[in-house]
């Protein structure tokens, strides 16, 4: 059976890390209406404030974190990954983001990753990583636009 | 004494790394003005505040309440406190974390604040003296300045829908 919903609308996770990456993805909320939302983020406190309550927390974990942590943080976002079974994945980063969209493209899902604006002088490491499993990369700096195979289409700003 | 709750100035360093600079300068700060209400998330800072109210970390809903009453934000380089300010007009100024103080792993708040000066609401400061006059004039200033509405692209939206649209 198609996995979208019997009413042809499109299921779209946004999943990120907590703070800046989780403030620039909320931006795109209100033009997303057409779409199912589903969010997944670090911080339990945000499922107050997304449509419908649709979130699913996920463990807190960076690349300075112990191994442990971060498989535990990957399976959680591949647990998350089936629950919801969106057809399109989009993220700001960062770790959470990178699982997110290299287990999207495993399973067939379409996945957009979007750099931080923070990331003003080069495409941040994780975004270089997620590049090969990501069907776009936004930059949101132009004299970004190229680099590392990342697209300027102006920012959430 | 009584607390001039019109004029809060509510201070963020994020939840990732250390702030003791930003953090002490706001306590000493809020020592030498006691009628004002300073309220900070310190983080992981190590610096125990003595003079001003202070939270570890905040929920998104207690992160919004503090915004919406402060007349001043007072804040690292985060991208979450830059446009918060900017949605909610709040004054912000921004003190940079720096390398070299080994306040994070490169430079990038440097670049990041660089980037955002040029709004009116935004100051940017490096050091304790300039963090004390920008407070000075914001104060001054309080209510004067705004910037322009922040806006996602349109472009950014159609990237975005036409991926959405080939799923």
């Amino acid at each position: 059976m198609d996995e979208r919903n019997f009413n042809g609308v499109k299921k779209v996770l946004l999943i990120s890390s907590s703070g800046g990456h989780w403030i620039q993805l909320s931006r795109l909320v209100p033009r997303l209406e057409s779409c199912d939302l589903y969010f997944a983020s670090t911080d339990k406190s945000y499922k107050e404030t997304v449509p419908d309550g649709h979130f699913y927390y996920i463990q807190d974990a960076s690349r300075t974190d112990t191994i442990i942590k971060i498989a535990k943080q990957a399976l959680q976002v591949l647990i998350t990954l089936i629950r919801v079974n969106p057809q399109v994945v989009i993220t700001t980063g960062a770790a959470p983001g990178f699982f997110a969209v290299f287990f999207a493209k495993k399973l067939g899902k379409k996945t957009i990753w979007i750099d931080s604006i923070a990331n003003v002088w080069e495409i941040s490491m994780s975004g270089a990583r997620a590049l090969k499993h990501a069907d776009l990369l936004l930059t949101q700096w132009q004299h970004l636009d190229s680099k590392v195979g990342a697209k300027y289409f102006g920012s959430v700003i | 004494m009584r607390k001039n709750m019109s004029a809060m100035i509510f201070v963020s360093v994020g939840t990732q790394l250390p702030f003791d600079r930003l953090i002490s300068a706001m306590d000493q700060w809020s020592g030498n003005h006691p009628d004002y209400s300073v309220f900070a998330q310190i983080g992981e800072s190590q610096y125990a505040p003595k003079n001003m109210a202070f939270e570890k970390n905040l929920s998104i809903s207690e992160y919004t309440d503090c915004f919406n009453k402060a007349s001043l934000v007072v804040s690292h380089a985060g991208m979450g406190t830059i446009i918060t300010a900017l949605e909610s007009q709040k004054p912000l100024i921004i003190m940079p974390r720096e390398f070299s103080r080994s306040e994070h792993r490169n430079d990038h708040q440097v670049a990041t604040a660089e980037k955002f000066s040029h709004f009116d609401l935004i100051d940017v400061v490096e050091d304790t003296a300039s963090l004390f006059d920008a407070i000075d004039s914001a104060m001054k200033s309080a209510g004067e300045k705004t910037s322009p509405r922040l806006e996602v692209s349109g472009a950014l939206i159609q990237a975005i829908e036409s991926v959405i649209d080939s799923a």
